[in-house]
């Protein structure tokens, strides 16, 4: 609960301080997580930045200026987003918004935060939406998009199986359908490879109907567009069934503590997949000096956060591309050029990013990080094959 | 016509689950007379504690029995603690404490529990030995819900505590009268209600996978089937499950599409509630006014 004497301390230090004086001395940074309700499982994600700013803090600063984290618990409830977000702008006068996390609660406050001109940065949501300069210049994505992930599957199929008869299941909205046009844009003319396209929503107890349309359509390759609980029902279904597809898996269930555990480690031999960042449980990274890096991070600043949990290092990782955009800013730290350096990022590379992957940023594209590499599950852990895909 | 078969035998699996949520809800009104939104949430959070058992290095069928007497001491707890203070309040004010308690225990479970899905183990075999379409599971969690139903309508119609439970239900002011402790019929009538519940539970979550919303969405179909047997039928029930399981499956495969799945459940309870309130199998309620 130290957040929330933060923002009080805050609260009183901008009483008394007018914010052009303050943003000299200090870098104020809002942030909305889902510390309670549905997601709360992702809430680690700010604990872990917290945890970052705290070590940046530590050892000076950026640029010899503390940075105050200012987070709250909109529980993953867009309405609550906004009054939080509000609460941030308005109240706390932060100097920009970074890693709001979830696509509903950001769409909530996307307008908002265009039409106030604050800077909405790295946000923690795989909508290709974010990318949008020309109509949301105030607005950044972080993490490969999902169309982009659905693009590499695409690619992948066209090239191994060129005749594979593909069948979709997807989830009803704006994500699911994400995935889907990026994959059937990857396809391009070959898109009537898709001989069958179900969708669920997430009030279905399960996806078993949907799978058995699936297998009846005759597919022998699987595109599974899916959150974890599904995930785990349809890896099951489709080996119960005998069914056995060529099974390709979106990176959002890619976990294998939480989807590929509970659905049967034998069931999930041979799925394909897609990862951006070095998975701290994978034996090769065992002397990697990143993660050590990370790690020893951890037992500092963060004692109680679970080493397992992919949540810390993606956080950790996206703090060092927040924490580059402010020394890039200098001692400018208006929030137009705080934009106009989020958008200049050229070949920055934190450590914790699987080899090879790059970050770059122009006027023109808000899209951070756009390759990745496939993946195969052995029965025990991820392997990655082949070349870095994407941009 | 393979994939017929298919969606038929899912849907009866599925349906199995939907009847065994149903009983849950059939048996709190026959005990009471009212339905319970949260008696998904209970169950879920019974289930909870049956997976702490069993993780804990508890057996399965002991674990399994104890749960069912923890839920039904869960269930006795919150109608005396609960339900008792608002007993004669208007059904509104009821209807809102049970949607109080259905987010309470869901988010109580989520704070202890996380929210990431967790594997229950079945206490059937792994071996398919119905086929591949429907797993050992399914078939065992069929059957465990007709030995529940059997229990259900031998307990009411032959023992007098069943009696006395119904009495206390369909005329508390008579069965006052001749003897019986009304207030502690509902309680038992909750208990009761909490272990059927358990017992939907353990046999859900190795199908749905134990998470805090596991039963949010088998509740609104549990709804329609126990509406579509009749509310005061356990065998309705258990029918209006199947069949719910079934046309849904139908249905969303072959005539509307999976977007409109939900819907059938939603159409199913209207359609009931304005055609024949009484579902299939209900007594028609007649009130002397």
């Amino acid at each position: 609960m130290k957040m929330k004497y933060v923002s009080i301390a805050a609260l009183l230090a901008a009483a008394l301080a007018s914010p052009t004086a303050l943003a000299q001395k200090t870098i104020k940074i809002g942030n909305t997580n889902p510390y309670s309700g549905p997601a709360s499982a992702y809430g680690t994600i700010g604990k872990t930045i917290g945890a970052y700013w705290k070590m940046v803090n530590e050892k000076g600063g950026i640029n010899g200026r503390m940075v105050e984290w200012i987070s709250y618990d909109d529980g993953y409830s867009p309405p609550k987003t906004v009054e939080m977000a509000r609460r941030l702008v308005e109240q706390d006068q932060v100097l920009l918004i970074f890693q709001s996390l979830g696509t509903p609660p950001n769409s909530a406050i996307h307008k908002y935060m265009n039409a106030k001109k604050v800077p909405h940065l790295f946000v923690a949501t795989g909508a290709t939406k974010w990318n949008d300069p020309k109509s949301y210049p105030w607005t950044m994505g972080w993490q490969p998009n999902y169309q982009t992930e659905g693009r590499i599957y695409a690619e992948h199929i066209l090239k191994n199986n060129p005749k594979a008869k593909i069948g979709v299941l997807y989830q009803n909205d704006d994500y699911g359908k994400d995935y889907l046009k990026g994959f059937k844009d990857g396809l391009g003319d070959k898109v009537s490879m898709i001989v069958k396209e179900v969708s669920y929503e997430v009030a279905d107890p399960t996806v078993d109907s949907q799978m058995v349309q699936l297998q009846a359509s005759g597919a022998d390759t699987f595109f599974n567009i899916t959150t974890p609980k599904f995930a785990a029902q349809a890896i099951r279904k489709a080996y119960d069934s005998g069914w056995k597809p060529t099974h390709y898996l979106n990176n959002v269930s890619a976990s294998i503590g939480s989807v590929l555990k509970p659905a049967g480690l034998e069931k999930a031999v041979g799925l394909i997949s897609t990862q951006y960042i070095k998975d701290p449980l994978d034996e090769q990274w065992k002397n990697d000096a990143s993660v050590n890096e990370w790690k020893a991070f951890m037992g500092k600043y963060y004692p109680d956060g679970n080493l397992a949990d992919a949540s810390n290092i993606y956080g950790y990782t996206v703090a060092q591309t927040m924490h580059q955009v402010l020394k890039q800013a200098g001692n400018d730290l208006s929030r137009a050029n705080i934009m106009k350096q989020a958008a200049n990022l050229k070949n920055f590379r934190p450590e914790t990013l699987l080899p090879g992957i790059r970050i770059n940023t122009s006027a023109t594209d808000f899209a951070p990080i756009e390759s990745e590499q496939l993946i195969r599950f052995d029965g025990k852990e991820w392997k990655r094959f082949g070349a870095i895909l994407g941009k | 016509m393979q994939e017929l078969l298919h969606q038929v035998l899912a849907g009866l699996a599925t349906g199995g689950i939907y009847a065994s949520l149903a009983l849950a809800l059939v048996m709190i009104y026959q005990a009471t007379h009212l339905v319970n939104f949260a008696q998904g949430e209970m169950a879920m959070f019974a289930t909870y504690l049956a997976w702490s058992l069993i993780n804990a290095g508890m057996p399965y069928w002991p674990a399994f029995l104890l749960t069912v007497v923890l839920a039904f001491v869960l269930g006795v707890v919150i109608e005396r603690v609960i339900i008792r203070p608002v007993e004669n309040a208007p059904v509104l004010a009821v209807v809102v404490v049970f949607i109080a308690l259905l987010v309470i225990l869901n988010s109580v479970t989520g704070w202890i529990y996380s929210y990431t899905i967790k594997s229950f183990p079945s206490p059937f075999p792994a071996e398919p030995i119905f086929g591949q379409y429907v797993t050992s599971h399914q078939g065992g969690a069929i059957g465990v819900t007709l030995v529940v139903l059997l229990l259900l309508f031998l307990f009411f119609r032959y023992t007098p505590l069943g009696l006395a439970m119904r009495a206390a239900a369909q005329n508390p002011d008579s069965a006052r009268l001749v003897g019986i402790r009304v207030g502690w019929m509902l309680a038992l009538g909750w208990g009761l209600a909490a272990a059927v519940g358990g017992v939907a539970g353990m046999m859900v979550a190795p199908i749905v996978f134990l998470d805090p919303n596991m039963m949010g969405g088998v509740l609104l179909y549990a709804f329609a089937a126990a509406l579509v047997g009749g509310i005061d039928n356990p065998a309705g029930a258990v029918f209006g499950g199947f069949l719910v399981g079934v046309l849904e499956n139908l249905l969303g495969a072959f005539v509307i599409g999976n977007e409109l799945k939900l819907a059938v459940a939603l159409v199913l309870i209207i359609g009931v509630l304005v055609v024949k309130p009484s579902g299939f199998f209900g007594k028609v309620l007649v009130t002397r006014v």
